[in-house]
């Protein structure tokens, strides 16, 4: 166990990300452009995308089915059982716990990838299929949480006269519009096309670019990630102990829980580590924008501090070997 | 030069709301608008910038009844739900029917 702690701790994702903290904090003048952020999310969205495609036209469509179904159900209880603890433990207003519930049951990719570049340095990689899975878990998650959220706000009595505000109140229809067509599902899904129609022959040709630069491109990104971390620890302050347990157990439970279910659908040690990684994650692509949207009368602060300096950092460091060590444990 | 006086609207707020504000003004009668990026603090909270996107500045010069109409919408819809100041000033322009 502290072997591969020891490895995760040595990465250079781990490493550049601490660094970037550790820029914050001493209130370096580094930060990277927000045009490198978002070209460096696009890169690494789409050479998931294509890298999964390729794997995929690999696999079976009977290999994929129970793994498909255990995600999909992955997806369904972590954004439930969320809301509930925020809520009936966190007493947390509805607001906020549907908000929050929205980015743990939401799935971050950085996350993923850092899950299976592990796997892979560990000697037990993951099925090709993964990142389909991940543009499974992405939605339902988000969705679930905030249909919670405007269920149970709707049962509260107004505090003011009147119909809630016409040009402010969106629509589930332009809801799902907008997370079917975010950038991280367009670049997702069309990576997966993509790279499942051109096959292994068409996948040599950007290869170089896509696999070759990936690793190296990945660390800037966590060194970015590393600097908006460092920028809401303070805001830790604000967020109280219940929310940094939160962030700590939730994922060890709803990674435990991933662990038992893949290894349930039948996935390799590999592959359960990736599916507990992503059922322990915490978006903050997707889910901030969304949730803003939707849910204005959430604070920001709770949501963004708890995915982003909480459980983003414990799964880099500590959680992914831990749902590695559990997949072992219930796999051998 | 002459000139025509006419009422210059102007909306801080976050970026997500880009799209949403655009319709707003257009639905109240605005005929066209400038939008640029925009930094700073409110009195509530530092903006979360970095995930969601950072601030937009969104001018559009309108008649008085129309400014009217747009500051109403924002105070009823989304002062309290988002970050967002707005106020109108007076302007003189060449070309007023442009405008109005």
């Amino acid at each position: 166990m502290f072997d591969v702690l020891k490895i995760n701790l040595c990465s250079p994702l781990t490493l550049a990300f601490a660094l970037g903290v550790f820029a914050r904090l001493v209130r370096s003048e580094l930060s990277l452009p927000r045009d490198l952020y978002t070209s460096l999310s696009i890169y690494l969205l789409f050479a998931l995308g294509l890298k999964g495609g390729v794997e995929l036209s690999h696999s079976s469509l009977a290999a994929i089915t129970w793994p498909a179904l255990v995600t999909i159900l992955i997806g369904c209880i972590t954004p439930t059982t969320s809301y509930l603890v925020l809520r009936r433990l966190g007493r947390f207003s509805i607001a906020d716990s549907a908000a929050i519930a929205a980015h743990y049951g939401s799935v971050s990719a950085v996350t993923f990838i850092a899950a299976q570049q592990f796997v892979t340095q560990a000697g037990s990689p993951a099925e090709g299929f993964m990142p389909t899975l991940l543009t499974l878990l992405e939605i339902p998650g988000i969705q679930i949480a905030l249909a919670i959220g405007a269920f149970q706000m709707s049962r509260m009595p107004r505090q003011s006269e009147g119909d809630e505000p016409s040009s402010a109140k969106r629509s589930t229809k332009e809801l799902l519009h907008e997370l079917l067509t975010s950038r991280s599902m367009i670049l997702l899904v069309g990576g997966l096309v993509i790279g499942a129609s051109v096959g292994d022959s068409g996948w040599k040709a950007v290869q170089p670019v896509f696999e070759g630069l990936f690793k190296g491109l990945l660390t800037l990104f966590l060194l970015e990630m590393g600097l908006a971390a460092g920028a809401r620890i303070g805001d830790l302050r604000h967020t109280g102990v219940f929310l940094l347990g939160f962030g700590i157990v939730m994922p060890l439970l709803h990674g435990s829980l991933g662990a038992y279910l893949g290894s349930l659908a039948g996935l390799s040690v590999g592959g359960c580590t990736v599916l507990a990684t992503m059922a322990a994650s915490a978006s903050y692509i997707a889910a901030p924008p969304a949730v803003r949207m939707t849910l204005p009368e959430a604070n920001p602060t709770y949501y963004l501090t708890a995915a982003l300096a909480i459980t983003f950092p414990f799964n880099l460091i500590f959680g992914i070997p831990i749902y590695y060590a559990i997949s072992k444990a219930i796999c051998l | 030069m002459k000139t025509v006086p006419l009422c210059l609207i102007t909306v801080v707020t976050e970026s997500i709301l880009k799209e949403r504000l655009i319709q707003v003004i257009q639905d109240c009668g605005s005929r066209g608008h400038t939008i640029t990026n925009a930094e700073g603090e409110g009195c509530r909270h530092r903006r979360v910038g970095e995930i969601l996107g950072d601030n937009i500045r969104l001018e559009t010069i309108v008649s008085e009844e129309v400014a009217d109409r747009i500051l109403q919408v924002l105070s009823t819809d989304y002062f309290d739900r988002y970050a967002v100041i707005a106020y109108q000033s007076s302007v003189s322009v060449v070309r007023g029917e442009k405008y109005v």
